[in-house]
């Protein structure tokens, strides 16, 4: 049994008096594909982010690669290898396409992902490289999202609803580029809305319920019943 | 038929603060009769100073508006006080509401221009049009030019019988003044503007989004504040009897203390301008030997209070023990509820 | 004739300006900061230039190498333990805290020097001249200052689009959030962009000290002039800037040639031109 790469033993997690998260308990291996499911406001971003460090929490609460993490701002995690994807793309706007990638590897972590590799699993991206990053498509913008991630050559990957707002055939297009990430040596974790992509992308699923873990395990040995049920709450 | 529910203003400690005001007021109209003229020149300064600050208050701590300029309109009030007194030949106490309206009627383009800088810039943009004014003033050679001018004797002596009425005439019109300003303070922010400006206050989005119509709310006190502070400015330089472009326009005398008294007294509550003037002027009386290391002091205390205790001295007493001075809380209380607190 | 050599101290003198401009323009596009002290930051810098020239015997204008790092290590101190704790939505703690900060420099200031005004000696070139043809002549030094201007201005250009440190800039700018999420440290980001302000700052600081006589209470007017310059020339780029620069400096010169005291004046009416029929300035962002 691989020793995990990532574990979150009994998150809590606040936005001021608010609570969101309730003992969340997870973990992740190397090489694995975790996804994380759940309605809106169940609390799936509010984990990415504290996983990723921009929600701070008790330091044991978030292990990774053996280092207690939970109170480690975020840019720090990212010279750990630990990178996110957020939610809604958010590429940046006065920078080109090639100068959000740039600027996702300054910090200049050794690893398999550079501008050349990344152009090579996007090849859209390299035809569109010095256009503004506000003139790309959602879909490309995703492309450049997730680029621009890899470029820190993160061994943890934090997918945050990447097929938000997207066509189906362009998420398609997405999730058919994940097994090379994984193959290159990076882990991930996965928020989806969309079920059915998560489950075939994914090892294991985790569902969340109003802050809490209501169903966890092998993604192909879940049935649909339990997992509605863990969605929307029996 | 009665509404369902009335909207009460006041509280215990507001009743206590009101009843406490009214005989402070009291006794600040007895006050001639057992206090000798240099204190009460003293006690005209720190109205003037409670009413500028409360108007300073009202523009940046309600309105959002951040003025480092309101000397401008300080200065211009003295001016057309002086102009009106001198090339008008106007009563002198009179010129004071003359001075007012003028001042209110230039506010009106000087809006125009300044509500197109936002934030930061708008506040610059205020300290651009002082220096605007304070240029053209040096420029009015009848009024002295750039060395100023001072108040022929002719006019000064006209103005009453006898020296001390004259310093008691402008004691009380000092007072009054500072009444009307906080009492018309008051009674806006009991209003439905008030609760506009307070809405404005905590964001300016979501209460234009509820129809408030920002703007026009925005300009109306610009311009009320302006009347205020060019009327406060006109009886300024009236005690002084004398006024030069320097000391008229001056960033120190009227925004810099002017801020600072806020600060430190607790913005956005009306009671933070009161103490905040009387804790300026006791630093004063044991400070101000010390000249310039006075005035760096007192930057360093601002700065301490708005990293520490942004809300001021005020804000920090009221937020723990819940105290108000004046009655301008609002609860609704339903006709069937009986509680009394 | 007299009127082109007027231009010609008016384009030379807008240089200095767009200096003033570009430390202030730099701030608030990084972090939506106006730092009401930036005036007197300047006139600091001149201050620390007369002191380093006093103590080492240097030409004001070699100072730069000691002034520029100095000021920027002050820059990075002020923004890391101050003014980051102010930065947020609120816009009055900035204000506040920087408007102390000016009263402060400026007092302190007043109580080393006293109110007695200065001025650094450049020596020889201070009195140089070009001539440029038809009875016109250029000084050394205004030329010196509007070719520095330029060189800051394009370095800075050069800087922010061209260099990975200015990408930081840009993407912290645009969104500190995810900036972090590149690795940046905000902190750290905002705290250098105030250290390279203030690098320009002190090169403009040391110039000014010696076209002109300076004292403590000269700050202000730095920073409206530097004010003027930026909403004159729009918050687009820093050639825009270098642009309301110019155009200030011109109006202050022909303000000057038609009556001395109209000087300052004159720029305050272009400015307030400028603000009433085209507030975004002469060259603005274009919104992508």
């Amino acid at each position: 049994m691989p020793e995990a790469l990532l574990e979150v033993r009994a998150l809590d997690a606040f936005y001021g008096d608010f609570q969101a998260l309730f003992g969340v308990s997870l973990a992740v291996a190397p090489g694995e594909v975790v996804a994380v499911i759940g309605a809106n406001g169940a609390g799936k971003s509010t984990l990415l982010k504290c996983i990723a460090g921009l929600i701070r929490s008790h330091p044991d609460a978030i292990v990774f690669d053996g280092e207690p993490i939970g109170d480690v701002p975020a840019h720090a995690l990212v010279a750990r290898g630990i990178a996110l994807v957020p939610e809604g793309r958010r590429l940046f706007p006065s920078l080109s396409l090639e100068e959000n990638l740039l600027i996702g590897g300054q910090l200049g972590r050794h690893g398999p992902w550079s501008l050349a590799r990344v152009y090579e699993l996007f090849p859209r991206l390299a035809e569109r490289r010095h256009m503004p990053s506000t003139a790309l498509s959602g879909g490309e913008q995703q492309m450049g999202a997730i680029g621009r991630a890899l470029m820190s050559n993160p061994s943890l990957l934090l997918c945050d609803e990447i097929s938000l707002g997207l066509a189906p055939i362009v998420v398609r297009d997405l999730y058919t580029r994940l097994p090379r990430i994984v193959a290159e040596g990076t882990s991930l974790i996965i928020v989806e809305q969309d079920i059915v992509q998560a489950l075939e992308a994914a090892n294991r699923v985790c569902c969340l319920q109003e802050g809490r873990v209501a169903l966890a395990g092998q993604s192909a040995s879940l049935s649909r019943e339990s997992i509605s049920a863990a969605y929307f709450g029996a | 038929m009665s509404p369902a529910f009335h909207v009460e203003h006041a509280s215990r400690s507001s009743r206590i603060g009101t009843a406490a005001l009214a005989v402070v007021l009291l006794v600040l109209v007895a006050a001639p009769a057992f206090t000798g003229r240099d204190d009460l020149r003293l006690m005209s300064e720190i109205f003037a100073y409670i009413a500028l600050a409360s108007l300073w208050n009202l523009l940046a701590g309600y309105a959002g508006l951040v003025s480092v300029g309101q000397q401008a309109y300080v200065g211009l009030g003295g001016y057309v006080l002086f102009a009106a007194a001198i090339v008008a030949g106007m009563q002198p106490l009179a010129a004071v509401l003359i001075a007012g309206l003028i001042a209110a009627a230039i506010a009106v383009p000087v809006a125009g221009l300044m509500f197109r800088l936002r934030g930061h810039y708008f506040a610059i943009g205020t300290w651009v049009m002082a220096e605007v004014f304070r240029l053209f003033a040096s420029q009015i050679s009848t009024l002295g030019g750039g060395s100023g001018i001072s108040l022929p004797a002719s006019i000064v002596i006209s103005m009453a019988a006898s020296r001390q009425m004259r310093e008691l005439e402008m004691y009380w019109v000092a007072l009054a003044l500072l009444v009307i300003v906080l009492g018309a303070i008051v009674l806006l922010l009991r209003s439905r503007y008030g609760l506009a400006l307070t809405a404005i206050r905590d964001n300016e989005l979501a209460a234009r989004s509820t129809g408030v119509d920002v703007w026009r709310i925005k300009l109306v006190i610009y311009i009320a504040v302006a009347f205020a502070t060019a009327m406060l400015g006109a009886l300024i330089f009236l005690q002084r009897l004398r006024i030069s472009p320097e000391t008229a326009f001056s960033v120190n005398d009227w925004t810099a203390y002017v801020i600072f008294i806020t600060v430190i007294g607790g913005i956005g509550r009306i009671e933070g301008p009161i103490i905040g003037t009387l804790v300026f002027f006791l630093l004063r009386r044991t400070l101000a030997d010390l000249g310039s290391l006075y005035l760096l002091m007192l930057g360093a205390v601002a700065i301490a209070v708005m990293l520490l205790a942004p809300k001021g001295i005020w804000g920090f007493v009221a937020g723990r023990y819940r105290w108000q001075l004046l009655p301008l809380e609002r609860r609704l209380r339903f006709a069937a509820d009986t509680r009394t607190k | 004739m007299d009127w082109v050599n007027v231009i010609i101290q008016g384009v030379l003198i807008g240089g200095l300006y767009a200096m003033f401009a570009a430390g202030l323009a730099l701030i608030f596009g990084v972090m939506r900061l106006v730092n009401i002290a930036h005036g007197d930051l300047i006139v600091l810098a001149a201050y620390v230039s007369l002191v380093t020239t006093d103590a080492l015997g240097l030409n004001p204008l070699t100072s730069i190498i000691i002034v520029a790092p100095v000021m920027a290590a002050i820059g990075y101190a002020l923004q890391r333990l101050l003014l980051n704790r102010t930065l947020g939505d609120d816009l009055l703690p900035p204000l506040l805290v920087t408007f102390g900060l000016s009263v402060i420099i400026q007092n302190g200031l007043l109580e080393l020097f006293t109110a007695d005004s200065r001025r650094l000696n450049a020596g020889a070139i201070e009195v140089a001249t070009f001539p440029l043809g038809e009875g016109i002549w250029i000084g050394a030094m205004p030329l010196l200052q509007f070719l520095a201007a330029l060189a800051v201005i394009g370095s800075l250009q050069v800087l922010f689009y061209h260099t990975a440190f200015g990408r930081a800039f840009r993407a912290t700018s645009d969104d500190p959030s995810v900036a972090q999420l590149m690795g940046l440290d905000n902190r750290h980001v905002f705290a250098s962009a105030m250290a390279l302000s203030l690098a320009v700052i002190a090169v403009a600081g040391v110039l000014l000290a010696i076209r002109a006589n300076f004292d403590p209470a000269l700050g202000p007017a730095r920073l409206i002039f530097g004010f003027e310059a930026v909403i004159i020339g729009g918050l687009g780029s820093m050639w825009g800037t270098l642009a309301g620069g110019i155009i200030l400096g011109v109006s202050q010169a022909i303000g000057a040639r038609i009556d001395p005291g109209w000087q300052v004046l004159a720029g305050h009416l272009a400015f307030l031109l400028i603000l009433a029929v085209r507030p975004q300035g002469l060259f603005p962002k274009v919104q992508g």
